[in-house]
């Protein structure tokens, strides 16, 4: 494999390791907020223990989002100088600004949030919650106005070769960030309500039957419930953006090879890219014009409209794009599914979590990890569907490539790649360990004020 | 952007001190976190988590520096930092890997279930031992000009050990602040260890960066320079001596100037760097690019600066907040 391939992977599997952590700790910081003042406001011990067991969660998944992170930022010097160099007048001052105001002021008040409650006061171990939970927020709103400028740049215009800021405005508010911004918020919102749900769902079947566990179930499935409809709707929206920035992507998206009306929507089919076909179609008529342009007579763009004279693919590899779209369609389904089961049986039997029947209880175990599906899914969808552009229309992701080794690469990656998978089995080992301990009932130590004599680190 | 003049000479130079005041933070800070994970093997059970519980609060935020340094030199100067990290590229690969398991360690060895605590204290150490060797191994070839020779390798290594033994130093006069009786007094047994890899360190790099490029050498060694200069070296004599004789009296009864050690370390490592970007300055590519010739588009840098004004002051007072709150001997870390 040449260097080109070996570096996207390796940048692949780093920020793909990497998202699956701020994916959480983005909307756990709320949801610890919200458990935090509701405890502050009824004084309920079943919010702080909720509040304890997911606070450990919380600062376990920060240490491996900070560490992987690292990993990114180094790794645009050492694999892709092109891409500084080319836009780095752009992309220089949006990642200044995530590290000044979102990466110093979750990382300090991480120590105050964690190990702070009883050393400063009340209403500071809030706030630092609160300062926490807007930290990684504002980590999320600058990493992402990047990543939209470059699938729709703008605000901008090229000296030499470079690019040159002429409206930082225009930079910020480029044309997918609303929506792409929106998007990876709901997509991490969920990803939190079904990891608390499963977590607590699998605390439930072993047996535990505290006050905290049933309030972090409901709490889990209300959330999903609630903000499933939400991301579907903002993932349509999101898709009408696309179609009219990025039509390639959207035309590997649908499989759609020839531009026309009433293109059909394709549930499965294996697409061809040397016959320039799809195999094994199963499909609804109309159905894709319908969702993107409301109107079953609707022209949706084909791939062959973007293919150079000589032969070459001016579009995304079909297949990758194709697949991922429905796995990630496909585990949004599931969500919309399992969570409006659980809360209309909530609602119906009127027994709360006591109602849920022990199968949709299994079945929430494994959608645990469902949200880390759907993003890296929807994350694959776009990323590879911007190929063969770095950033869309200005500079190619080859151009990009450092002119290092290819095996040099390729032990890199490797070390990476042993390392990342340690640590994931590690990461669900561990949780899966904390929710058994929880359930044999670790007891809520009081709170006593530090004593200089006993030593234990956290648990 | 006019303000003092032209904006493509002060804009460089400002954003050359902004990156070196972060690495100078972060190579104090994170150097004395790594140095506790260095001295890691040296201490038994209950030890090791009183040594975590020194620095669990602080680490992330250290570690954060780094990520400032190398976000300003990729932000402020993007060739330079194509060219150096693609030279560096297998140390700091080494250096990630070792950052990454440190990091996790300080949550798994706490969380994972006990039997695994001896893995993950392991991997604690490998990890800050990985990442300050690494370190060490860069500082070594950056002063050689980024050129892989069998010398400029051997240097390299050489100015590893030291930068490692230096945080283990630095490490060792910070436990001597946060803890007390046996480890105390065990930490002033590994200064007194470390003080010397100081020595060799700055001896060593002070020798061979002059006789490495003729142009460092000049700038040193040339009237009326070497007269104005000669405080520095004098001043870390000096510093090197009261700590020797600090450590022989140390810890005292009532514990005063248990503070001092880590006080005077930090003076070393800063004058020590300021002998180091004395030498390299204007160069950031050692010998071939200067910052004004690797600095992005003024109105970038401008924008940057902005906020940096605001937003660095902020982030220097909840630092020091997050001290104070945590300050005194280190006292269990928990959640409640």
């Amino acid at each position: 494999m040449d260097t080109l391939l070996l570096s996207r992977i390796q940048f692949g599997a780093n920020i793909s390791f990497h998202i699956l952590f701020p994916t959480i700790t983005i909307a756990l910081g709320w949801v610890l907020l919200y458990f935090k003042l509701r405890f502050n406001f009824s004084n309920d011990m079943k919010w702080m223990e909720a509040y304890r067991f997911w606070v450990k969660v919380f600062a376990l998944s920060f240490a491996m989002g900070v560490v992987s992170g690292i990993t990114m930022s180094f790794q645009f010097g050492t694999n892709w100088p092109g891409f500084m160099e080319t836009v780095g007048n752009i992309a220089g001052p949006l990642l200044a600004y995530e590290v000044l105001t979102a990466f110093f002021l979750e990382a300090v008040f991480l120590g105050i949030m964690l190990f702070g409650f009883s050393r400063v006061p009340g209403w500071l171990h809030t706030l630092a919650t609160f300062l926490v939970a807007f930290g990684t927020t504002m980590s999320a709103f600058w990493i992402l106005v990047l990543n939209s400028w470059m699938h729709t740049p703008a605000g901008f215009e090229m000296r030499d070769g470079v690019a040159h800021a002429t409206d930082w405005f225009a930079i910020i508010f480029n044309p997918s960030m609303p929506y792409r911004l929106a998007h990876m918020l709901l997509a991490s919102g969920l990803t939190v309500a079904f990891l608390i749900a499963g977590l607590s769902a699998f605390r439930w079947l072993i047996g535990d039957r505290s006050a905290g566990v049933r309030t972090t179930l409901r709490t889990g499935l209300t959330l999903g419930a609630m903000l499933i409809p939400v991301q579907i709707f903002m993932g349509d929206l999101h898709g009408l953006n696309t179609l009219e920035y990025q039509p390639q992507k959207v035309a590997a998206m649908e499989g759609n090879w020839e531009t026309g009306p009433n293109v059909p929507l394709l549930l499965f089919a294996i697409p061809d890219e040397e016959a320039r076909a799809n195999r094994f179609e199963v499909a609804i008529p109309n159905g894709a014009s319908l969702i993107l342009t409301h109107d079953p007579d609707g022209v949706v763009p084909g791939l062959n409209d973007f293919v150079a004279e000589d032969g070459t693919a001016l579009h995304p590899p079909v297949a990758p794009v194709f697949y991922s779209f429905r796995i990630m369609v496909g585990t949004g389904m599931a969500m919309l599914l399992l969570s409006w089961a659980a809360v209309g049986l909530m609602i119906y039997k009127r027994r709360g979590v006591d109602g849920l029947p022990k199968p949709l209880l299994w079945g929430l175990v494994p959608m645990a990890f469902s949200g880390w599906v759907a993003t890296l899914a929807g994350w694959y969808t776009t990323e590879i569907g911007r190929q063969p552009w770095l950033v869309q229309g200005v500079m190619t992701t080859e151009q990009a490539v450092a002119d290092v080794p290819a095996p040099m690469v390729a032990s890199t990656l490797i070390a990476y790649l042993v390392v990342y998978a340690l640590l994931l089995t590690a990461y669900i080992g561990v949780l899966f360990y904390l929710a058994r301990k929880a359930t044999k009932g670790e007891p809520i130590r009081p709170r006593v004020p530090p004593s200089g004599e006993a030593i234990v680190a956290a648990e | 952007m006019y303000l003092f003049g032209d904006p493509t000479v002060w804009l460089p130079v400002t954003f050359a001190a902004l990156m070196g005041f972060s690495i100078l933070i972060y190579v104090i800070l994170d150097g004395f976190d790594l140095g506790v994970g260095v001295l890691f093997p040296f201490a038994d059970g209950a030890e090791k988590d009183r040594m975590i519980a020194s620095i669990g609060p602080f680490w992330d935020a250290n570690e954060t520096w780094l990520v400032l340094a190398i976000g300003l030199l990729l932000v402020a100067f993007p060739t330079a930092h194509g060219a150096i990290l693609t030279a560096l590229y297998l140390p700091v690969a080494v250096m990630l890997i070792g950052l990454i398991l440190r990091g996790v360690a300080f949550e798994f060895r706490a969380k994972a279930p006990a039997p695994h605590k001896r893995a993950w204290n392991t991997a604690f150490f490998t990890g800050s031992l990985m990442t300050s060797l690494s370190q060490g191994f860069m500082l070594g070839l950056y002063i050689m000009g980024l050129q892989y020779t069998w010398a400029t390798v051997a240097f390299a290594g050489v100015t590893a050990v030291f930068l490692t033994v230096g945080y283990s130093f630095i490490g060792a006069t910070w436990l001597i602040i946060k803890t007390d009786e046996a480890l105390q007094l065990k930490a002033v047994q590994w200064a007194k260890g470390g003080i010397w890899g100081i020595v060799l360190g700055l001896s060593a790099i002070s020798l061979a960066s002059p006789l490495v490029s003729p142009r460092i050498f000049d700038k040193w060694f040339s009237f009326p320079e070497a007269i104005l200069l000669a405080p520095m070296p004098l001043m870390s004599a000096a510093l090197i001596a009261l700590l020797w004789l600090a450590l022989k009296r140390l810890p005292t009864r009532d514990d005063s100037f248990a503070w001092f050690p880590f006080a005077a370390s930090i003076v070393l490592f800063t004058l020590a760097f300021f002998g180091l970007a004395y030498s390299f300055y204007p160069y950031v590519v050692p010998e071939q690019l200067t910052i004004y010739e690797a600095a992005s588009a003024p109105e970038s840098l401008f924008i940057i600066l902005i906020g940096t004004c605001f937003v660095l002051p902020t982030i220097l007072g909840y630092t020091a907040l997050a001290y104070t709150v945590f300050r005194g001997k280190a006292t269990e870390l928990r959640y409640d």
